[in-house]
């Protein structure tokens, strides 16, 4: 008896030592545990024996069905082990493959440059005003101390709806409303679409964008309007970007000036994008024309304050390096998907 | 304005180079667009002297010159046919630089050749900067120069600098003008040309012409000379040279005279053939609407009553600042002319040369308003250089009429206002000495300056304040970041938060962004299938349009969106998604303005369909909390497929309409046959929007949920369903998920299957079985009453 569950016993050890998978493995269980197992059929030729071998064989039995037990949760262990293993080394994936999310869309170009323009005047304290587009000949010219026949209306050649309406020719008029319903201090900027009687071409638009800017306060001065184009060009084209102003002549302020940025293709130096000057033009400023003051009631001996408008086309063109106006309005996905 | 740099130094010391001077010029307020230098690029072209030329011995148009410059002879071959032996021409010498490249000894069919004859081509100059040169061939010198010397030199070939005006300053479309504001930026002495007039002429002016001013408010001055024995011929080379150089024709003396004091002093001049003004009477009027005048250019026009002209008794002679007649012209056969040196009312120069297509350079003077004081100099200039070149003899006097006097201008100078609006420390001192430079009037004790006539830009103290800011330059402003002045919080309005929002949801669907034009075509409105009385067809229309194309502004985007898609599906753009956040503009009955509304408008087509644009749009309203939306069947609107668009209301407020577009539509706009738009209210949005957020409670108890598959009538849209589904649902139902529609075999004809799940949970206990079943039964029951629905 005793050699037969010894025999038992190896063969156990040997066949689970030997087992390759969890089929298998099940079958050693049955075949050794199981009801009609070949420990089970020993415990049950137990009624066999004296009552001196029973409990001997007994306690050999059930060491054997522990040692049985042990093996077979070990190499189950094993198999899943293995198995695992099997499973991910076939579940390889191509992770080059591009992912399945839907490609966000893109902000246009002139948006993105409108955004970055409006945060960083917020970021000084300005808060945005919009105006219509339809305007009245009144704000758009005459209260920019622009009256009938003068000549300055000729250099912006306007598109008329009636005798007193006009498609704004500029975002300035938004000044005027601002300035008509608000006490200052007033630090606005006005993003916004105008009109003007150009042809479509690689450098022209009969419709543009511009952003308007107008602070009004006791005390501000041209310095203050430096300062602030200064800290504007930096943000906008780098820290090292320079500006400079030179005399101009717009009606509505005094002094006038334009302004350039140093190149930001060369800094400075001369380069293709620049045209060789160093400098690029990009805005248009001054201190508000006391006449300007006065017609939207503010007096200008107690208050003074500075405007300036830019492109933001112009501006775009020059961030994103692109050489052809019309590209902006064609809106074609291949032109967009690049910002 | 191109100003010869000669022509300058004639009044202005220079004491910079070229570049410096512009750049300074630039930084003082006249801006300089080019400097052109005439003679760049040509270097080592002498004049030569054709001593001998024989034939070649091998080619028949071609000639073997010897050519003396001077140092040597040299052998040329040359293939021009005007030259002669005795010519005096310009020789490009061995390795001269011209600006067609460089020049090198060669041999020209076996024959060598040190050198090549030019033409004024070779040189880089036009017919306008020497009128004599042959229309083919080599330029001849008619005064014969000195041989060997350099062409440069001897053409008078040098930079010329183009300047940008402002209208504001009409003073500065001058020689003197220029120099003057040249002399304040460099520091130098600056000089007006010294004028006499001998007046050798017999008698007096009015013994031969009278003015009359009919207009004063239109002419405030009309000054006449009067030259006889003139004697018509080219003027001199220099004079041809500088008009050349500042961009005028050279025509003959008396004209180049005109127009050379038109250029130094900034007063346009005219020339009369006097014999041509009937009875020698100036009369200055408006013209009948009947008038004609042939004016100098040869054309036709046709004159009005808002017109000045310049008249004898019995017609217009020219129109005043705008353009000469025919009929008066001076030609070779003048002997005797009135001169005209006047000062006309801008505006009126300027309408008139609109209506009547000129714009000359005297109108373009004229038009920015120009100095009265400035007649007379400018007519006793043009008389002294008639005088000097020979043109013929002025008769003693001016006949001038000035009825209406010009005002002097006085201003306190306050230093501090300047120094406060410029945010500077300058000195008062430096400021009055600025001024004197500038010509103005100086009172150093008060401080009052009297503002010279030809500043008419001058009027208040931010006037003064430019002078002083441009003269002390810009940039040496310190710039400042108006630190003590109010504070203000910079920030987005809710409105402009929430439409940063669409965008951000619009990205997030993968559309792109897109900008178009905001005026259109009326033709899109048959386009788009819009009847005749539709109220779309109400638009703005703009009074001077660059082209029907662009002659109304929009009162809808779908044109332009169906354009969008187009180009791209045009260009293979495989899936087409865009949006656009832009204005509508809709005429409003008794307003000045029109209505301009912002709309969203997407546009989509491709791997798309009406469920993808409808789920973009519930997405965006629930990221705006957007409560009480609905979308509703539309059958009517003319753009769309009948049976593919939804109306959509927020609240009871139309809000705008999706779906997709009509094929015959989409045909029309070139798109493809399923095209889907969306076009939203974007006020209507952002005013149901609402962005206060508060938590709730997460649920206690757990749902219950049942599934149900219904046959409807095919017509039966699901809103209605779940409405009846909502109204017996009891406060217990908490959700109605859509989750299968099927048409087919299954169910009979003109059936579909719509299968929900249902949950339901209890905020204050667990749902049995039974208080479940109670409400799905008063469901069922609702759903076959009002919809004849059944259980599948």
């Amino acid at each position: 008896m005793k050699e037969q569950i010894e025999s038992i016993a190896s063969e156990a050890m040997e066949k689970l030592e030997n087992v390759q998978d969890m089929k298998s493995l099940e079958e050693i269980r049955v075949l050794f545990l199981g009801k009609k197992g070949k420990l089970t059929g020993i415990l049950k030729g137990m009624g066999a024996l004296s009552p001196e071998e029973r409990p001997v064989v007994g306690q050999m039995v059930n060491e054997v069905r522990k040692q049985v037990e042990d093996s077979i949760l070990k190499n189950k262990n094993r198999l899943l082990q293995k198995e695992r293993e099997e499973k991910i080394a076939k579940e390889t994936i191509d992770v080059t493959m591009p992912g399945t999310l839907l490609a966000r869309g893109k902000k246009h170009p002139l948006t993105q440059v409108l955004d970055e323009i409006k945060e960083v005047f917020i970021g000084m304290g300005y808060e945005i005003a919009e105006g219509p587009e339809v305007e009245l000949d009144y704000y758009n010219f005459e209260a920019l101390n622009i009256p009938k026949n003068h000549p300055a209306r000729d250099t912006q050649d306007s598109f008329y709806i009636n005798e007193n309406v006009v498609l704004r020719t500029q975002t300035s008029p938004v000044q005027i409303r601002v300035m008509e319903n608000k006490k200052p201090p007033i630090k606005i900027i006005c993003p916004g679409r105008v009109y003007r009687s150009d042809q479509v071409d690689a450098t022209h638009s009969p419709i543009f964008h511009q952003v308007e800017g107008l602070v009004v306060d006791k005390g501000v001065t041209m310095g203050d309007l430096i300062g602030t184009l200064q800290v504007f060009a930096r943000s906008l084209f780098g820290e090292d970007t320079n500006i400079r102003l030179r005399p101009h002549h717009f009606p509505f302020t005094e002094p006038s000036a334009e302004v350039d940025v140093s190149c930001w293709g060369c800094g400075g130096k001369g380069c293709r994008i620049c045209k060789n000057e160093g400098w690029i033009e990009i805005l248009g400023a001054g201190m508000v024309h006391p006449k300007v003051l006065e017609i939207c009631g503010i007096d200008p001996k107690v208050y003074s304050g500075f405007a300036f408008g830019l492109g933001v086309e112009r501006t775009a063109m020059g961030r994103f390096n692109i050489d052809d106006m019309r590209l902006l309005y064609e809106n074609d996905m291949r032109f967009l998907k690049q910002f | 304005m191109k100003a010869p740099i000669s022509w300058l130094k004639d009044y202005v010391n220079i004491n910079v180079d070229i570049e410096k001077l512009a750049e300074l010029l630039t930084l003082s307020g006249s801006k300089v667009e080019a400097v052109e230098d005439l003679g760049k690029s040509i270097e080592n072209v002498v004049v030569g002297k054709i001593v001998s030329m024989d034939k070649h011995p091998n080619a028949d148009k071609l000639k073997v010159a010897q050519v003396d410059v001077g140092k040597e002879v040299i052998q040329v071959v040359t293939g021009a046919p005007n030259v002669q032996v005795g010519d005096y021409i310009p020789v490009a010498l061995v390795g001269a630089h011209l600006p067609g490249g460089k020049i090198k000894a060669s041999k020209l069919r076996g024959v060598e050749s040190y050198g090549m004859m030019c033409s004024i081509e070779e040189l880089n100059l036009t017919s306008d900067y020497l009128p004599d040169a042959p229309e083919n061939g080599v330029y001849v010198f008619r005064n014969k120069p000195e041989v060997g010397r350099d062409v440069k030199e001897v053409l008078g070939l040098e930079p010329v600098i183009e300047f940008e005006i402002t209208s504001n300053r009409p003073d500065c479309f001058s020689i003197i003008g220029l120099a003057r504001e040249a002399s304040v930026t460099l520091s130098t002495d600056f000089k007006k040309p010294e004028i006499t007039v001998k007046e050798e002429g017999k008698g007096k002016a009015s013994d031969h012409a009278s003015v009359v001013i009919k207009n004063p408010e239109l002419c405030s001055r009309y000054a006449a000379r009067v030259v006889t024995d003139v004697k018509i011929e080219p003027s001199p080379e220099w004079m041809q040279r500088r008009l050349a150089a500042a961009g005028m024709r050279p025509i003959n003396n008396i004209v180049d005279i005109t127009n050379y004091v038109m250029l130094e002093m900034g007063q346009p001049m005219h020339a009369f053939d006097l014999e041509c003004v009937d009875g020698g009477n100036i009369i200055v009027r408006t013209a009948r609407d009947d008038e004609v005048i042939t004016t100098l250019d040869g054309q036709k026009r046709q004159l009005d009553s808002s017109m000045l002209v310049i008249a004898d008794e019995n017609k217009p002679v020219a129109i005043a600042g705008v353009m000469g007649g025919e009929n008066s012209e001076v030609t070779s056969g003048t002997r005797m002319i009135l001169l005209e040196s006047a000062n006309f009312n801008g505006t009126s120069v300027r309408l008139t040369g609109k209506k009547v297509g000129i714009r000359s350079e005297a109108s373009n003077r004229f038009e920015k308003g120009l100095d009265v004081e400035n007649v007379i100099p400018a007519l006793n200039r043009c008389a002294q250089l008639i005088e000097e070149l020979g043109a013929g003899k002025v008769v003693p006097g001016i006949v001038d009429c000035y009825p209406v006097k010009s005002e002097t201008v006085e201003i306190e100078l306050n230093d501090k206002e300047i120094n406060n609006l410029l945010g500077t420390d300058i000195k008062r001192e430096w400021m009055l000495d600025l001024f004197e430079k500038l010509e103005f009037g100086v009172d150093r004790d008060s401080g009052i300056l009297t503002v010279p006539s030809f500043r008419a830009d001058v009027r208040v103290q931010a006037d003064l304040a430019e002078e002083v800011a441009r003269f002390y330059d810009y940039n040496n402003i310190k710039p400042t970041l108006l630190s003590g002045k109010s504070s203000t919080l910079g920030r987005k309005t809710y409105s402009q938060k929430m439409e940063d929002l669409i965008i951000q949801q619009m990205l997030s669907f993968g559309l792109y962004e897109t900008y178009t034009f905001s005026f259109t075509s009326p033709k899109v409105w048959d386009k788009m299938r819009l009847p005749k009385e539709h109220e779309l067809r109400n638009a703005v229309v703009i009074t001077n349009p660059l082209g029907e194309d662009f002659s109304i502004m929009r009162t809808t985007t779908i044109p332009e969106m169906l354009g969008v898609l187009k180009t791209n599906y045009n260009r293979k753009v495989e899936d087409g998604r865009f949006f656009e956040i832009s204005y509508v503009y809709r005429p409003i009955e008794g307003q000045m303005l029109p209505e301009e509304r912002k709309v969203l408008t997407i546009g989509l087509y491709g791997n798309t369909d009406f469920y993808y644009l409808k789920g973009i749009i519930e997405q965006l309203f629930a990221q705006m909390n957007i409560k009480d939306a609905d979308f509703s069947p539309e059958k009517n609107h003319p753009a769309y497929h009948p049976g593919r668009c939804a109306r959509v209301t927020i609240g009871n407020t139309a809000t705008g309409y999706i779906g997709e577009i009509h094929p015959e539509v989409a045909d029309n706009f070139e798109c493809p046959a399923r095209t889907y738009i969306a076009v939203l209210d974007i006020k209507t949005m952002i005013e149901n929007s609402n962005m206060t957020k508060e938590y709730k409670g997460l649920p206690k108890y757990p749902a219950i949920v049942r599934d149900i598959a219904l046959v409807v009538k095919n017509e039966i849209p699901v809103k209605d369903i779940e409405a009846v589904i909502r109204q017996f649902g009891d406060t217990i139902l908490e959700e109605i998920k859509l989750f299968d529609v099927y048409k087919g075999e299954q169910v009979p004809e003109g059936m579909k299957s719509v299968a929900y799940t249902l949950t339901f949970r209890s905020p204050d206990k667990t749902l049995t079985d039974d208080e479940v079943n109670r409400v799905m039964e008063n469901i069922l029951n609702g759903l076959k009453t009002d919809l004849n629905a059944t259980l599948r």
